[in-house]
């Protein structure tokens, strides 16, 4: 069952003060987003991630087209209720304490007085933030905000999740922890539709993933699939730091790193390769076939796009 | 009224104790107590008349100040800020958001006039040496007073929901000004003529009448107010500061959070 269906949305704005002239921000878009995936929507800075994201939340109306979520028009005051948002780089009320920010939005998404408190204090304890509750939250860092960002928009228990740029500017640690959550998030069933442009966590959570540049979507699949098709070449990592001259005969592209060369060459001479290692008593560490990285399907995406504008100019 | 109403009222009453904003009341207190030894020392038989004068008209300007530089402030420094984001994704209609807004800083100027109050009332005390009858006319000056705040801030809630913050600061301020002087601008339109006449009299009908709320002066000459200006002075404020908010609302539906 599609639970996000974006029905051809499409954004363009005025801009210029004299001289009014249209900016197309999002073109017409049309995707599904399936019951229980974690969604990435992909692409670089500026390519209108944001912008969809407001057009589903309501904060920007959209020139044209429409979108459904969890069956209903996405402006219908029963969505709200079920949905749950993170904006990017989220700043909220710095007068508040964590405690009384989150008491104030689970009165506003309807949350029961008797249930409040205690949902409250099971989100501070999830996020990490038990021990800084009474806090304002003009003294909190930048991961802490994040944290307390990633709480208010799954306080009412919400079926779908949206959030603009989660891990942006986070250090590793709040990283791993923001995606620990998402996939907490996903174990309870909730369908969770993130936008990023870092790549390596698009791969590392999504289910699938859609590309947008320039407002254009570019492409839409499975992580897996997208990631699944062999180039036709082998990685062979062994220990050492030298490269012996036979397996440099077999046009590998090595690469030292520490005390582990890195080659990669093509499958055909795999064998050969071993055996010139074996000949070398040289330590094999792993040989792993090459596979296109999200990253490759993503610069792909982009590339038409920037040479047909680089022929242009 | 929605749940939702009062939760964004009273978190709106939060953000102005918590950014201090009745702080002024310790400037006020500090005014009035210095005026009343000054004016019980300086003033014969007028003690009672300058107290009033003096502890109402800065009732008003306190209150205008707050209700003007905070009042501009609640919906643009609110996009600004992005706050706005994480609130209209909820189930909070974008007109709950404003009215909330507007009865937040209502609320909280009611407050901050009820202890000025308290502050003219102690002053009065001190010079008089007791209460007489007609200081009960003080209540229905500082009732009138509250009316005028009710304009201001649906008037600085309209100007923040379309422009910048100083822009709503500047065209709140001007109107605050005009209005004051409202009966002579009615005035100045009946002595002209032709095309002159009708510009005049049209913006002197449309900018707040905030000199038919202001008795101060006679309140402190003890001269009784009419009950009918009371009827009168209070459905004009509800019904301007109503429209205000309607306008408000209407805009800020339309408007786009970029």
């Amino acid at each position: 069952m599609a639970v996000i269906e974006i029905l051809g949305l499409e954004k363009t704005y005025t801009v210029g003060f004299w001289r009014k002239r249209p900016k197309c921000a999002l073109k017409p878009l049309h995707l599904r987003v399936e019951e229980g995936e974690i969604f990435g929507f992909l692409g670089p800075n500026g390519a209108g991630k944001t912008t969809t994201l407001k057009l589903l939340m309501g904060l920007v109306f959209p020139t044209a087209g429409s979108a459904r979520i969890l069956g209903l028009d996405f402006n219908h005051p029963q969505v709200k209720a079920q949905i749950g948002f993170l904006p990017e780089q989220p700043y909220f009320y710095d007068y508040l304490t964590a405690r009384e920010l989150l008491e104030y939005y689970g009165q506003l998404s309807g949350v029961a007085a008797k249930d409040r408190s205690r949902r409250v204090g099971e989100m501070l304890d999830q996020v990490g933030l038990k021990d800084a509750a009474g806090v304002q939250l003009r003294k909190f860092s930048k991961g802490m905000l994040q944290r307390v960002g990633i709480a208010q928009a799954i306080l009412h228990h919400p079926k779908v999740v949206f959030l603009d740029e989660p891990m942006s500017g986070l250090d590793p640690m709040g990283r791993r922890e923001v995606r620990d959550l998402m996939e907490q998030l996903k174990l309870q069933g909730k369908t969770v539709f993130f936008s990023t442009h870092i790549l390596s966590d698009a791969e590392a959570l999504c289910d699938r993933v859609a590309i947008i540049h320039q407002g254009d979507l570019r492409g839409v699949g499975a992580v897996a699939e997208l990631t699944s098709s062999i180039q036709g070449k082998v990685e062979i990592v062994w220990q050492g730091t030298l490269v012996p001259s036979s397996l440099r005969a077999l046009g590998a592209d090595c690469h030292v790193t520490g005390d582990a060369i890195r080659a990669v060459l093509p499958e055909g001479r795999q064998d050969a390769a071993l055996e010139a290692l074996g000949r070398e008593r040289l330590r094999l560490i792993s040989v792993i076939p090459v596979r296109t990285s999200l990253e490759d399907y993503f610069v792909a995406q982009l590339k038409p796009v920037e040479e047909t504008a680089g022929a242009t100019a | 009224m929605s749940a939702r109403i009062v939760h964004i009222a009273s978190n709106t009453f939060r953000e102005a104790v918590r950014d201090r904003v009745l702080y002024n009341l310790i400037a006020f207190a500090l005014l009035m107590s210095g005026a009343a030894i000054l004016v019980g020392q300086i003033s014969i038989d007028i003690e009672r008349l300058v107290v009033i004068n003096l502890g109402l008209t800065a009732v008003s300007l306190f209150g205008m100040v707050i209700a003007i530089f905070f009042g501009i402030g609640l919906v643009s420094k609110e996009i600004e800020k992005r706050t706005l984001y994480t609130v209209l994704s909820r189930p909070v209609q974008r007109w709950e958001f404003i009215v909330g807004k507007f009865f937040g800083l209502a609320g909280t100027l009611v407050v901050n006039t009820f202890f000025m109050a308290i502050g003219v009332f102690a002053a009065l005390l001190y010079v008089s040496h007791r209460f007489q009858g007609s200081d009960g006319w003080v209540l229905v000056a500082l009732y009138f007073i509250i009316l005028q705040f009710l304009i201001i801030t649906a008037l600085a809630l309209l100007f923040s929901s379309f422009s910048s913050p100083l822009m709503a600061a500047v065209f709140a301020f001007a109107l605050f000004v005009i209005g004051s002087f409202a009966e002579d601008l009615r005035g100045f339109a009946a002595m002209t003529q032709g095309v002159t006449r009708w510009l005049a009299t049209g913006a002197a009908y449309l900018v707040p009448n905030f000199s038919a709320l202001n008795v101060i002066s006679s309140v402190a000459h003890e001269q009784p107010v009419a009950g009918q200006l009371v009827l009168f002075n209070t459905l004009y404020a509800l019904i301007y500061a109503a429209m205000a908010l309607c306008g408000a609302v209407l805009i800020f539906e339309r408007r786009n959070l970029k």
